[in-house]
């Protein structure tokens, strides 16, 4: 069912009340959020100013827009002025942005209710949301284990129907693994088609926004709203959003579908056969689907985690403690910049700044850095050969299904091997998005990602509402209430 | 060139990059860093002893070129609220402890 263009239809049409529909959310966040901690901040009085608005331009007459009414949380690593952003760390802690990032602008224009800002791994920096300054988010299915991450508040919040509509950011998987383990859809679009204005960088060569959302189409209207060339983002391409919503239902018949080798080798039996079952599906639906290898997606996650840690060694430099946010107390200026940065900073954030610094540093620039880019090179090349033969490639968006909380706390590799999948199309600039196939033995989600060359989102999102057409059907989460009320 | 590939990194490099990055470790925090940088950079090394001599480094996945506006002025954000978020502010100048070096 496409929630949020449900509530658009209904609200447009008169027939339902935007500020209903945002008390009804309201509602199923104090509810349930105490229990799944989704949200770091409910902005109800802004929320409930905005509803207002919708309501009021429906009665006028006015079209208030293609998501009227519709309920949205954010990630807490978009700015939004007057209302806390503060990315999960106790260096931004209780920052208020004078500004709104475009995409919070192109949602609040196109008539969506913003009702919060969700939690993260601090920076964006980890695949489980436990790296939050303001402690874990919860998955929905099993409140035991992790929703994924790193926006995985945004993943969870859908996932338990507190918001029908949230964005996230991508820098190597943190749209679609949340996306996988909360079984709802999840887009990284390809670099470029969405301004980064006012989105907290961490890598800046690989960040992307994108959405979540519990339909295909629902996602496809989303991004039809957020992407399109924005003067404020110089990396922003110079094109009008792509027509999504219109492609979805055109079938895969014809359609040349690469089930990528590197992107199943690796993931558990029941992923590996979660995929095959959508590969079937497309053939059975008219595509032609044959194997393929992209062997330098092997390389990856090395040079991702050589990369993205260079530049947010760079990007999280401005963390000093003179313009915004912490300051701690001492006698120096270089003191004070050292003494803020340690007290403010988690330790996965932590230990990116210090490999990316050590990648960069004299004497291991070539051997780290200068090799991660090169494999960069083979990365794109290796797509672009497949991309010859494919429209989309098919491959598994996580290697297994949610793990338990604090499982892969110790061991930062293990943590960075949930994203082995996901990280070529962020070094690549490509479009990627899962999209649920029922559950494993456990009764957790499982999700399929699907692959497209740069401004393939067309053809993505057909193969995405194909598979989605197919899929084994997939119950919303049961939700516990909460012993603490939380967010009113 | 490709350079010889360190096994591991050691203790005095996890103390000098964490100057450099303007943090300071305990020195629990230095060994629990040295093990975890030394996990992470033995799994790049599949990457770092690749013979990749001619292959061009990709930096950024698109062809960056510079982006120029009209030369025209536009408001920007207002002062007194970006001031209101600072730690410290003087005379609507953000105000930052002693410089080293300089005299206090």
């Amino acid at each position: 069912m496409n929630q949020a263009l449900e509530i658009a239809k209904a609200v447009r049409a008169g027939e339902r009340l935007a500020s209903e529909v945002l008390e009804e959310h309201l509602d199923r966040i104090a509810a349930a959020d105490g229990a799944l901690h989704c949200f770091l901040e409910v902005s109800q009085d802004q929320a409930r100013a905005q509803a207002a608005r919708i309501d009021a331009a429906v009665v006028a007459g006015e079209d208030p827009g293609p998501l009227a009414g519709v309920p949205v949380a954010l990630k807490d690593n978009f700015c939004t002025k007057g209302v806390p952003t503060t990315c999960a760390s106790r260096i931004l802690r209780g920052w208020v942005p004078p500004y709104d990032a475009t995409v919070v602008g192109r949602l609040r224009a196109a008539g969506a209710v913003m009702v919060g800002k969700t939690n993260m791994d601090e920076f964006a920096m980890g695949s489980s949301t436990e790296h939050s300054a303001e402690g874990p988010t919860r998955n929905p299915y099993d409140t035991d284990r992790v929703p994924g991450g790193s926006s995985g508040g945004s993943a969870a919040a859908v996932a338990a129907r507190l918001a029908p509509l949230a964005l996230g950011s991508d820098t190597g998987g943190s749209i679609r693994q949340p996306a996988a383990l909360c079984g709802v859809v999840g887009v990284k679009p390809t670099y470029g088609l969405v301004s980064r204005y006012g989105l907290v960088a961490f890598a800046s060569s690989l960040d992307q926004i994108g959405p979540f959302a519990t339909s295909v189409r629902d996602a496809a209207a989303t991004l039809e709203v957020i992407a399109g060339a924005d003067p404020a983002d110089s990396t922003c391409l110079e094109r009008q959003a792509p027509s999504l919503v219109a492609v979805v239902d055109q079938g895969v018949q014809g359609m040349r579908v690469g089930l990528a080798k590197e992107l199943i080798d690796g993931a558990s039996p029941e992923v590996r056969k979660a995929v095959e079952a959508a590969a079937d599906a497309l053939a059975s639906a008219g595509a032609v689907v044959e194997e393929v290898s992209v062997e330098a997606c092997r390389w990856g996650l090395s040079a991702y985690y050589l990369i993205a840690p260079a530049e947010a060694s760079s990007n999280l430099a401005r963390y000093d403690g003179v313009r915004y946010g912490l300051r701690m107390p001492a006698a120096d200026v270089e003191a004070m910049n050292t003494a803020t940065r340690s007290a403010g900073f988690g330790d996965e954030v932590k230990r990116r700044i210090m490999l990316g610094t050590f990648a960069l540093s004299a004497g291991y620039y070539d051997a780290y850095y200068g090799q991660a880019q090169r494999v960069r090179t083979l990365v794109l090349e290796a797509f672009a050969a497949a991309y010859g033969s494919f429209d989309v490639l098919l491959g598994a968006t996580a290697p297994a299904t949610a793990f338990q909380l604090g499982a892969k706390m110790a061991d930062p590799m293990q943590m960075y091997l949930s994203d082995v999948f996901t990280i070529p199309s962020n070094l690549a600039g490509h479009p990627a998005m899962s999209v649920p196939w029922g559950v494993g033995a456990d009764g957790l989600p499982i999700g399929v990602q699907v692959l497209a060359p740069a401004l393939g989102e067309e053809a993505m999102f057909r193969v995405a509402a194909a598979i989605e057409e197919a899929s084994p059907p997939l119950a919303a989460p049961e939700l516990v209430p909460s012993e603490v009320p939380h967010g009113r | 060139m490709i350079g010889p590939v360190p096994d591991a990194i050691s203790r005095d490099d996890v103390i000098h990059v964490a100057r450099l990055a303007r943090l300071s470790l305990t020195d629990q925090e230095v060994d629990r860093f040295t093990r975890h940088l030394g996990d992470i950079l033995t799994h790049a090394s599949d990457v770092a002893s690749l013979d990749l001599a001619g292959v061009t480094p990709t930096a950024h996945p698109l062809p960056l070129v510079n982006v120029l506006r009209p030369d025209v002025v536009v408001p920007s954000l207002d002062r007194q609220e970006v001031l209101a978020a600072a730690p410290a502010v003087e005379d609507e100048r953000f105000m930052v402890p002693r410089i080293l070096g300089e005299q206090a």
